[in-house]
């Protein structure tokens, strides 16, 4: 469904996508990962064809971009990062708008607009003006433009930023089922329960190339310890000296926190019993886990 | 910006773009025309009965009659004018109404395209208004003739619309729209005949004056309210298309530019 190799995008001096190789199956969820400035933005828009590559090839739904963006974007619906959606227009409005920009007849996208509504759970707000929603409402208006055309591929930028629990769940809920109903998605997003949750396969992004790529449980289980121990309190630097190299595999300290990554975490647990000062947290490890150690600690601005 | 410059690719697809904004001012249709004729028409009242009875005639006419000819240009450039800077930069920088467009099978030449052609559909709905009080005075010489205003008014709006699209690409914020203002419409509108005739002006600033596009605006717009037949039409013409054209091809690279990079 989308075949990229060797794409390039410079600014300047500045290389912001650096031979990148996707590859994505029809039906298939891909999570596109990385710290703000990976280039998951670029190349997003790469791949729409809105900018042109240096070097590379890009392949959507079997057309090729930037040649004949025009025609891949009919097969492709956006949700953007930032909310776009037109406030000058009613909901309803927004989705009869948004068809005509792809050539469709009043009478098409009449048929379309009951069940957008319906999926975006805003059939009630049909003639709510957009000022009138929620964050979470606006999401899903979103969401249900970029299917005004019946699209193949999905792009979701950043799909739930700012978004509380309950409307980020909704937001899953409508992804979950476009995926059962054989849509192919590109998500990006940095945040990695929502990853975890929906890829099918991932590709971590630093520096605008891929670090690594595979499933989620399966970059888990090759490139972390099973289980992480977090430990903090008074005492700390003392017990990382004497004690954190004896019983964890592998061990960091971030600020007044000890990250002890192990394949036994009993044995951790019991050192830290003799020292009651110290309080822990334990947990499984998880894709963060996977993302800190791979792209770094270091805040990216 | 060399770099983003090249021909424009024209298509219908512009017109769901024109449509968009169709709708919009629609609901808002009846303030909207108010708002357009109310300035203008206070303005050339004002001035024409109480300036006018002052004077003598002017360029050959009554002074309010001088006056609307003049102001027939003037509040269609207006009108263009306002609706690429101030409505199309809300659509591009503040709603990002564009960026979903562009999401769209659509390219930028189709936004800007339907955004000048929504300018022209301004200025002939404002140039009407105008034109209408005409009809209603019975300030023109020849009813046939000021039927010719109709498209002169459309070509005045292509003409600045094009242009103010250009400040539109360039522009950070609304403020900066005061530059274009200042220092392009407000001299123009005093140095094109407006309010009075060029030959007032000293001969550096005629000679100036010749090279704007409100001049050519007023040289087309005036004699066909009289009931003349304007003298050089192709010129005129020419030089409002090409002030519009180039402005439409120098802001596809420019917004290209700012958006598509």
């Amino acid at each position: 469904m989308l075949k990229v190799s060797g794409l390039t995008k410079r600014y300047g001096n500045a290389e912001v996508v650096r031979g990148l190789d996707l590859h994505v199956q029809r039906g298939e969820c891909f999570g596109l990962l990385g710290p703000n400035g990976a280039g998951k933005t670029t190349t997003l828009r790469l791949l729409l064809g809105l900018i042109e590559p240096d070097a590379g090839s890009i392949e959507l739904a079997g057309i090729p971009v930037p040649a004949q963006a025009r025609e891949a974007r009919m097969k492709v619906g956006v949700v953007p990062q930032m909310d776009n959606l037109d406030p000058d227009f009613s909901v309803r409005e927004n989705l009869i708008a948004y068809g005509r920009y792809f050539g469709m007849g009043r009478a098409a996208i009449a048929a379309r607009v009951p069940e957008l509504l319906d999926f975006a759970g805003l059939a009630s707000k049909a003639d709510a003006q957009i000022a009138q929603l929620s964050g979470g409402m606006k999401r899903r208006l979103t969401l249900a433009r970029a299917l005004v055309h019946d699209p193949d591929i999905l792009f979701l930028d950043e799909p739930t930023t700012g978004l509380d629990p309950q409307a980020r769940h909704l937001i899953w809920q409508g992804l979950r089922r476009l995926i059962n109903a054989g849509k192919t998605i590109v998500l990006t997003t940095h945040f990695m329960d929502e990853a975890e949750r929906l890829a099918d396969r991932l590709a971590i992004l630093d520096h605008g190339r891929v670090v690594v790529e595979g499933a989620p449980r399966a970059l888990i289980e090759s490139h972390i310890e099973p289980a992480v121990v977090e430990v903090y309190g008074e005492g700390l630097p003392d017990w990382t000296r004497e004690r954190a190299g004896a019983v964890c595999q592998r061990f960091e300290t971030v600020g007044e926190t000890l990250f002890c990554y192990t394949g036994d975490a009993e044995r951790v647990i019991d050192a830290l019993k003799q020292s009651p000062a110290l309080r822990y947290l334990h947990r499984p490890s998880n894709l963060e886990d996977v993302f800190l150690k791979l792209t770094g600690r270091d805040l990216r601005d | 910006m060399i770099r983003h410059l090249r021909l424009p690719r024209l298509s219908w697809r512009f017109v769901p773009v024109w449509q968009r904004n169709y709708l919009v001012w629609k609901k808002l249709a009846i303030p909207s025309i108010l708002g357009n004729l109310a300035d203008p028409m206070l303005y050339m009242l004002g001035l024409g009965y109480g300036l006018g009875s002052l004077l003598p005639e002017v360029g050959g006419m009554s002074y309010l009659t001088f006056l609307a000819a003049g102001t027939v240009a003037y509040s269609t450039m207006n009108a263009a004018t306002f609706e690429v800077l101030y409505s199309s930069f809300s659509r591009m920088h503040v709603q990002r109404t564009w960026d979903a467009i562009l999401n769209a099978p659509m390219t930028l030449d189709d936004v800007l395209l339907g955004e000048l052609v929504w300018a022209v559909s301004k200025s002939l709905l404002s140039g009407m208004a105008i034109l209408a009080v005409i009809w209603g005075l019975g300030l023109y010489g020849n009813f046939w003739l000021t039927l010719a205003i109709i498209p002169v008014v459309a070509l005045v709006g292509f003409c600045f619309g094009g242009m103010g699209l250009v400040m539109n690409a360039v522009s950070p914020s609304y403020d900066f729209f005061l530059y274009y203002f200042t220092l392009a419409i407000t001299p123009m509108v005093l140095l094109c005949g407006v309010f009075f005739p060029v030959s007032q002006l000293p001969p550096v600033l005629q000679a100036v004056s010749a090279w704007l596009p409100l001049t050519h605006a007023i040289d087309l717009a005036r004699p066909l309210v009289v009931g003349q037949m304007p003298d050089a039409i192709v010129l005129h013409v020419i030089a409002l298309l090409a002030y519009g054209g180039l402005g439409y091809v120098i802001a596809l690279a420019l917004t290209r530019r700012r958006l598509l990079r």
